[in-house]
């Protein structure tokens, strides 16, 4: 019994980090309605970026995790205005092929040796680890270090997007880009900041990730990118709290069947889930079926 | 009815024995070596399967990322027959390789019934979800069946796909596609592609039609497949992974939507445009290698968002109409718009 509860907890701690991956697919697709295929890299590249500003910079914990957030938001404009603002009166595929194109262009570009270098590293823990044990029951302090900034940065998104004028613009382009535009908003700029903030965020998961599972490498991105998009469409893709609830169940999911059933057929479960969501609520669980049937 | 698919065609067969002869008078001559025949097989075998992505994309317009899985489930089909049956017997290996275009085939039609229904970027997620799910059932497969090796690949099939019977299938496949385009079938295609909803108020059975490119477009991946499992001394799980189908995506695009002879060009192109790139920069290219693949597909998509070639088709490729119904002759684009509906007045007949 007790070995359940670590698991969950386990899989709550992963539900986590997917949840800040997924918030910036769900806000990307929800403002242009593209699959930003690089998402899953961004995350690597905050990952990296805090790898280097600990390791040889040896700058303090705390500054590394903005400092790699502020890099990923520029990242994700720049990646923005570079391959997806030309292509965004063309058909939605073409979009999408380049954010396939970006995907790999970051990975094979990381692996350069110049750049961050084909291999595994090993992520130094900025902190010691304790564990406590209640009747059996253990929680450590990255659980609850993970718990605690998921839950700040969540607070933030939730107040930028409902209480400041941004936020207001964001939804107002997500409703409807030419209304938008009539009404004065600057598209551009608010698309531009999505971007920015999502990115941000998968930086902010890319750091906690690699705490959690101290390893990385330049193609770390592909599979918790992939979960993560998995988990936004589970929670209705669009909507900010279906993928907080959608990364949740995508965390317990992969967990429980690596503990359960089988490790080496973890991903065929979660993708499993992926397909029939499609299939039978393609709008997902939080969504709002629009009048496109996809 | 005939003269439809006669037109260009007697060139089309000049120019395939032409080429057949050249290459056995290089070969006989060792200009082209054991080296460079293996790349000229390899740019036939992924050109077969590029083109079944070209039908199911480029013709019918449906965004599929899962061709790599269709490929490699033809490889361990037709690979496992000759290995445990035909133990170097080249009517085991036909036979194998019929399997392997039918597993793959059927397998399409199973997966397609239901997801075919999704349109655009979700299809192509739903395809790349199925991808990696058949990748990790393939590293997993020798807890079934002992043979493939699981995770390790599969070793042992049998080397007897040769030039001869690549360039025949290849050739065959080509002249199949180059005939169907213009049928009805292939303009209802097209006429999906273009604008899913007018085709289904014209009367087109578009879930008929969809299914069919699906089918017939994973079943030649599956029959690429098998060829490549007689052609490559190993068959591994990881040569069929997602990243794997974006290489066949990014010849159709480049190709340009819709352009059998743009497929054709660009598939064998890329695989001579990599050795190349080999040959040029060494050990520098492995690790650039990647990064220009991207570079590529980012360039092409950006300056020309329908592919290189869009809308450009070389002339024999084309069958002519019945008289009357003719698009016009020296008319270079058989794949834009307007003439595909330019020939569409008997698409009910």
């Amino acid at each position: 019994m007790t070995e359940a509860v670590n698991q969950i907890l386990n899989g709550l701690q992963l539900g986590l980090v997917y949840a800040l991956i997924a918030l910036g697919y769900t806000m990307v697709y929800g403002i242009i309605r593209l699959i930003n295929f690089a998402h899953g890299d961004v995350f690597m590249v905050g990952a990296f970026v805090a790898f280097f500003s600990t390791s040889s910079w040896h700058l303090p914990f705390v500054v590394a995790v903005p400092l790699s957030m502020v890099i990923c938001a520029v990242l994700g404009v720049v990646i923005e205005r570079l391959a997806y603002r030309p292509l965004r009166y063309a058909a939605r595929i073409a979009a999408l092929i380049s954010a396939i194109g970006v995907s790999l262009l970051l990975e094979y570009g990381s692996s350069l040796k110049w750049v961050f270098g084909p291999n595994y590293r090993v992520v130094p823990r900025p902190f010691n680890v304790t564990q406590w044990s209640f009747r059996g029951v253990q929680v450590s302090n990255i659980q609850v270090i993970v718990l605690l900034t998921v839950i700040v940065l969540l607070a933030a998104l939730q107040y930028m997007v409902t209480r400041t004028r941004m936020g207001k613009a964001m939804r107002a382009v997500s409703f409807d880009h030419d209304a938008a535009r009539l009404m004065g908003i600057n598209v551009d700029a608010i698309i531009s900041y999505t971007f920015a903030l999502g990115s941000a965020l998968a930086a902010a998961g890319g750091v906690l990730y690699s705490v959690a599972y101290p390893q990385i490498n330049p193609f770390m991105g592909i599979m918790p990118g992939l979960k993560a998009f998995t988990a936004a469409v589970l929670g209705g893709i669009g909507s900010i709290p279906g993928a907080m609830l959608g990364a949740l169940i995508m965390g317990e999911v992969d967990v429980l069947s690596a503990a359960y059933l089988s490790s080496r057929l973890r991903d065929v479960f979660s993708f499993s889930i992926l397909i029939l969501v499609l299939l039978t609520k393609p709008s997902g669980l939080l969504g709002k079926s629009g009048p496109e049937k996809v | 009815m005939r003269r439809r698919f006669t037109g260009g065609l007697p060139f089309v067969l000049i120019s395939a024995v032409v080429f057949f002869a050249l290459r056995e008078v290089l070969g006989a001559t060792e200009i082209v070596n054991a080296y460079w025949q293996l790349i000229l097989d390899q740019a036939m075998i992924i050109t077969i399967a590029s083109i079944g992505l070209s039908i199911i994309y480029g013709f019918c317009g449906q965004f599929s990322l899962g061709q790599a899985a269709f490929y490699g489930l033809g490889a361990y089909v037709a690979g496992l027959i000759s290995k445990l049956y035909g133990h170097g017997n080249y009517g085991v290996f036909l036979l194998g390789l019929a399997a392997a275009t039918l597993v793959a085939g059927a397998v399409a039609f199973l997966i397609g019934m239901p997801i075919l229904r999704l349109r655009s970027d979700y299809l192509g997620i739903a395809t790349m979800g199925f991808g990696i799910i058949v990748k990790v059932l393939m590293d997993y497969s020798n807890k079934w069946v002992p043979a493939t090796g699981g995770a390790t690949g599969m070793t042992g099939v049998p080397q007897i796909a040769k030039f001869p019977v690549i360039f025949i299938i290849f050739f065959l496949v080509a002249l199949l596609v180059r005939n169907l385009r213009l049928s009805s079938f292939g303009r209802a295609w097209m006429a999906v592609r273009d604008d899913e909803m007018a085709a289904d108020a014209m009367g087109v059975d578009t879930t008929r039609v969809k299914t069919l490119a699906f089918v017939l477009g994973c079943a030649l991946a599956g029959l690429a497949g098998g060829l490549y499992a007689h052609r490559y001394p190993i068959v591994h799980p990881s040569s069929f992974d997602f990243l794997k189908s974006f290489d066949f995506l990014i010849i159709v695009v480049a190709g340009g939507l819709g352009s059998l002879s743009g497929t054709i060009v660009t598939g064998i192109g890329w695989v001579f445009l990599l050795e190349v790139l080999r040959a040029v920069l060494g050990q520098s290219f492995i690790d650039f290698r990647g990064v220009l693949y991207a570079l590529a597909l980012v360039l092409v998509i950006i300056m020309r968002p329908k592919g290189l070639l869009s809308g450009l088709e070389w002339q024999p490729l084309i069958p002519r109409h019945v008289p009357g119904t003719t698009p016009a002759a020296g008319q270079a684009e058989v794949a834009t718009d307007s003439s595909v509906r330019g020939g569409m007045p008997n698409a009910g007949a």
